[in-house]
């Protein structure tokens, strides 16, 4: 690259690169943080503590820790035993498990609450009824408007964090390790404790703290299951204020306060992360990969093969066959038999309800747009990033780690406060906030797989192109862009999925015409429209489930 | 008299067949390697004998105890047989310090403390790691690692050590001194290796007995000499060290290298069933091959190259080409220029074995 101070195209991509990040990204999270901690155009640190001690807000940190704790102790248990199970044992149908148990990734969580509310609220819940109905117990056998119901139905959809690390590790991991512990007397339960464990800490840790960071921010699961029984987290409790007090000073306050906390805990989280997997992680890789020793259930296979089999029935199978079920009936609370089912929901969602319909839309043309426009973005800035000498570097290096640490519902609330009016541009209740917001929520997945791309991509096929009389542009055109093709279609596709699924920003951001699939699905709950919610999951989870096949098959996508 | 005894093991993986019919006796105090090329059943066999794999026939026997057998469908789990193992990955516990690497099994087998003290402190000077007890394997160098393998197998004073191609991630320089290393310390403690490896030299180096093995079926076992002077067949012959061959036909009027006559005072003289037969193969190491100026079988130099200490011939033999190897301080003939050539030493084998594995 040229030395001189001439206004030449790395300039202008760098330039390009800081501009979008700034707008997209640092605007609204600094707004946040001027709302925060500001009063009357003063620092004033004393009244942001004064809102964090006021007892709802309190209440609110203090139960975001204990979900978040919860769900990541039982987490990291369930995602390691099966990690454990499906890759060192000689568990029946071992590989098709692991698939398996990597379902609930693809789906969204706030869905499997509803099935769960469906299932096992106090009173109407199919299972208790059946309980107290059918075989006489006094009282429901579990609530699910509880801490422990939320915690549970989090843990189903969050495990996956821990158990992909931690199969990652131990596949990896070279089981000579393992053997020399053997033949060095140890029997197989001192050397899984001894040796197994302690190798795959880091992995175990780093799953852990992404069930954290994702359980703190998760917004559908609490607002499906706590607000019933008074349980908000920050994010329902961002979404409360935001909703209920229709934007009053003291409301915005209070939201960009917590909006402070939840972004410093989860840069906090992000920084643990990277020095655990940065500092900790052994070399444990094998040199030549042998086929690992098995550990013989014996007498356990089968029993542990029928929890298995029992866990992903209850986990996966029970709700979505709930929903479907459900979204089938004439009038939620009818017992489910043929007699009471209907197909008119589906067709009334799908053909002849706006609501439903525009929905549906909405979340296809977001999910495509933003994942376009966020990817083209993710390469510019990735190559700056990656590739380019530029002075200035690390004020964008630091730009583009922000993303990472930014909530779903922290950018709703940043890109409210920056898009209103009060800077000039109003796009309030439109598509396009969302479409805003959306862009900066998914920037750190572009970011990510344009970079991991990228990095492939050796400085010397750039230089040669240019030492063969090519200009910069034609060089990024006719090179690195085809180079990092994979990686562009692989961000598009981490992008388009979430955002079809998508709930914590567009429920903040949503306006009478512009719901999403999550919205409409949230607020149709909401109105006890349950069997209308029901059914438009059960048309979301066919939409998703075909989406995530046609791009596994079709474009060997790695998530 | 021997300790272990390894009697008709069979090994097959689905329809491989990864070892046949495997007997291999080794004596207390005695270094027996294993060389084979890639995929000939070495590390299974190593293997079957620490307790990893079961065995599809045979037995395996160690002193008095039973370790493996195949009738009895008996197998003493790898925990309780009491063999030191060396892995080519060094497979050193990054978590732990090299002192509790090499702690770990005299843990396991609940020694106190001191005695624990004592025997880790002894394998770490017979490693030379004394001063590195305290540190992180990661801290120390792959020979480092490879060290605190050897000391944690010694820690519990094996009569048998299992070594799988325990050198071949290190570079050359580490390789010779761990070599002489491992001799030196087996010397003083009097344990017997099974140590597999691809290098011939490393086993010609370390063990007193070879055994060459080829698709699963041993094909040879003797001291290194024997193998390398009195290889049992063709296949061990080109497998250890340079090999050069050339086809022999025998017709009542002498020995014949395509039309060119060999005379009998050349070479040694071939089998009478190869004679009886009319064709054979005459092996020779390149540098048995000596040149004289009259007699001798004919041949023209067609390429001939310095490498360093030695000169590297390709002779051109009728339509054969034999490679010969010499000295730079003797002289020889130049490219293009007919020589004699008359085998110091040589091995007949039948035409049909093959040499490939
Ligand atoms: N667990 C296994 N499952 C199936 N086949 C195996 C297994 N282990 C070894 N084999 C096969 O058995 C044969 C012998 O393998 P082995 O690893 O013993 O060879 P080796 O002599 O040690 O080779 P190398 O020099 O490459 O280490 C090979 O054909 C190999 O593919
Ligand atoms: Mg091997």
């Amino acid at each position: 690259m040229t030395g001189t101070l001439r206004f030449g195209t790395p300039q202008i991509l760098f330039g390009l690169a800081v501009a979008i990040l700034v707008v997209f990204v640092a605007v609204p999270v600094l707004l946040i943080f001027f709302n925060a901690l500001w009063v009357d155009g003063a620092f004033n640190l004393a009244d942001t503590i004064k809102v964090l001690s006021e007892p709802e807000t309190y209440r609110a940190l203090i139960n975001s820790l204990i979900l978040a704790s919860g769900v990541t102790v039982t987490g990291t248990i369930v995602g390691t035993f099966f990690a454990w199970l499906v890759t060192r044992t000689d568990l029946p149908y071992k590989g098709a498990m692991k698939v398996l148990f990597l379902v609930p990734f693809m789906l969204p969580s706030f869905i499997g609450a509803l099935a769960w509310k469906m299932l096992l609220s106090p009173r109407s819940g199919y299972i208790n009824r059946f309980f107290m109905e059918t075989l006489g117990f006094p009282d429901a056998i579990f609530n699910i408007y509880s801490y422990h119901g939320i915690i549970l139905v989090e843990t189903m959809y969050l495990f996956p964090f821990v158990f992909i690390q931690v199969c990652g590790a131990l596949e990896r991991m070279d089981p000579t390790l393992e053997e020399s512990a053997r033949i060095s007397g140890a029997d197989l339960f001192t050397i899984t404790r001894k040796i197994t464990i302690p190798l795959v800490m880091p992995s175990i840790l780093s799953g852990a703290l992404l069930i954290m960071l994702y359980s703190m921010a998760h917004f559908g699961t609490v607002a499906m299951l706590g607000i019933e029984a008074g349980i908000y987290n920050i994010p329902t409790l961002i979404y409360e204020r935001i909703h209920q007090s229709a934007g009053s000073f003291a409301s915005i306050r209070t939201a960009t306060v917590l909006s402070t906390v939840l972004v410093f805990t989860a840069a906090l989280i992000i920084w643990a992360q990277n020095k655990i997997l940065s500092g900790g992680r052994y070399q444990i890789i094998a040199g030549k990969s042998f086929r690992p020793t098995e550990i013989r259930l014996r007498g356990l296979r089968t029993p542990l093969l029928l929890f298995c089999i029992a866990y992903i029935g209850f986990t996966i199978v029970l709700p979505t066959v709930t929903i479907f079920l459900v979204g089938g009936l004439n009038t939620y609370g009818l017992p489910i038999s043929p007699e009471n089912m209907t197909f008119d929901n589906y067709y009334h969602i799908l053909f002849e309800w706006d609501l439903t319909r525009d929905a549906i839309w909405n979340s296809i043309g977001l999910g495509f747009a933003s994942a376009l426009i966020t990817m083209f973005a993710g390469v510019i800035i990735s190559y700056v990033i990656v590739k380019m000498k530029v002075r200035g570097k690390g004020i964008l290096e630091f730009l583009g780690m922000l993303p990472f640490s930014v909530p779903g519902s922290v950018i709703a609330l940043g890109v409210i406060l920056a898009w209103s009016g009060k800077y000039g541009v109003n796009i309030y209740n439109t598509i396009w906030i969302i479409l805003v917001a959306y862009i900066a929520r998914y920037m750190a997945f572009a970011l990510k797989a344009n970079s991991a791309a990228l990095e492939q991509v050796h400085n010397s096929l750039v230089e040669a192109a240019r030492a063969s009389g090519a200009t910069m542009w034609q060089a990024l055109r006719d090179i690195v862009i085809p180079l990092v093709r994979p990686g562009m279609v692989a961000a598009f596709f981490l992008i388009f999925l979430p955002a079809l699924r998508e709930l914590t920003v567009s429920v903040l951001l949503y306006g009478p015409t512009t719901r999403t699939i999550g919205v409409a699905i949230y607020t149709l709950n909401e109105d006890g429209e349950t069997v209308y919610a029901a059914a438009m999951s059960g048309v979301a989870l066919i939409i998703i489930v075909t989406a995530e096949v046609v791009v596994k098959r079709f474009f060997k996508v790695k998530q | 008299m021997s300790y272990l005894k390894l009697n008709g093991i069979d090994k097959r993986f689905g329809n491989v067949a990864a070892v046949s019919g495997l007997n291999l006796e080794v004596a207390p105090g005695e270094c027996v390697a294993m060389l084979g090329p890639s995929g000939c059943g070495k590390t299974t066999t190593l293997r079957m004998v620490a307790g990893f794999e079961d065995i599809d026939g045979g037995e395996i026997v160690a002193g008095e105890k039973l370790l493996s057998s195949k009738v009895q469908n008996y197998y003493l789990p790898p925990e309780k047989r009491d063999f030191g193992m060396v892995f080519q990955a060094f497979a050193v516990w990054p978590h732990l310090s090299v002192f509790e690497n090499i702690a770990f099994p005299l843990r396991i087998r609940k020694l106190s403390g001191d005695e624990i003290k004592r025997r880790v402190d002894e394998a770490l000077r017979y490693t030379n790691l004394a001063k590195f007890a305290d540190s992180r394997p990661d801290d120390l160098s792959g020979g480092g690692k490879q060290r605190i393998a050897l000391a944690r197998a010694l820690a519990i004073r094996p009569k048998v050590m299992l070594l799988d191609e325990p050198l071949s991630s290190l570079d050359p320089h580490f390789r010779e001194e761990m070599r002489f290393e491992i001799k030196d310390i087996q010397r003083r403690l009097g344990f017997s290796i099974l140590y597999v490896t691809h290098d011939q030299s490393e086993a010609m180096a370390l063990s007193d007995r070879i055994l060459v093995m080829k698709k699963g079926v041993v094909q040879q076992v003797g001291t290194p000499r024997d193998v390398y002077y009195r290889p049992a067949n063709r296949f061990v012959f080109s497998f250890i060290g340079l090999s050069s061959f050339l086809r022999v036909r025998f017709a009542s009027g002498g020995l014949y290298v395509d039309e060119l006559p060999l005379p009998l005072s050349a070479v040694e003289a071939a089998p009478d069933e190869l004679v009886g037969a009319g064709d054979g193969v005459l092996a020779v190491r390149p540098s048995d091959v000596d040149f004289v100026d009259e007699g001798g079988l004919r041949g023209v130099v067609r390429r001939r190259s310095y490498l360093g200490e030695i000169v590297d011939y390709q002779i051109a033999v009728g339509s054969q080409m034999l490679r010969v190897q010499k000295t730079r301080h003797e002289t020889g003939p130049q490219v293009g220029e007919t020589c004699g050539l008359t085998f110091a030493m040589a091995n007949w084998y039948p035409l049909s074995d093959i040499a490939e594995a």
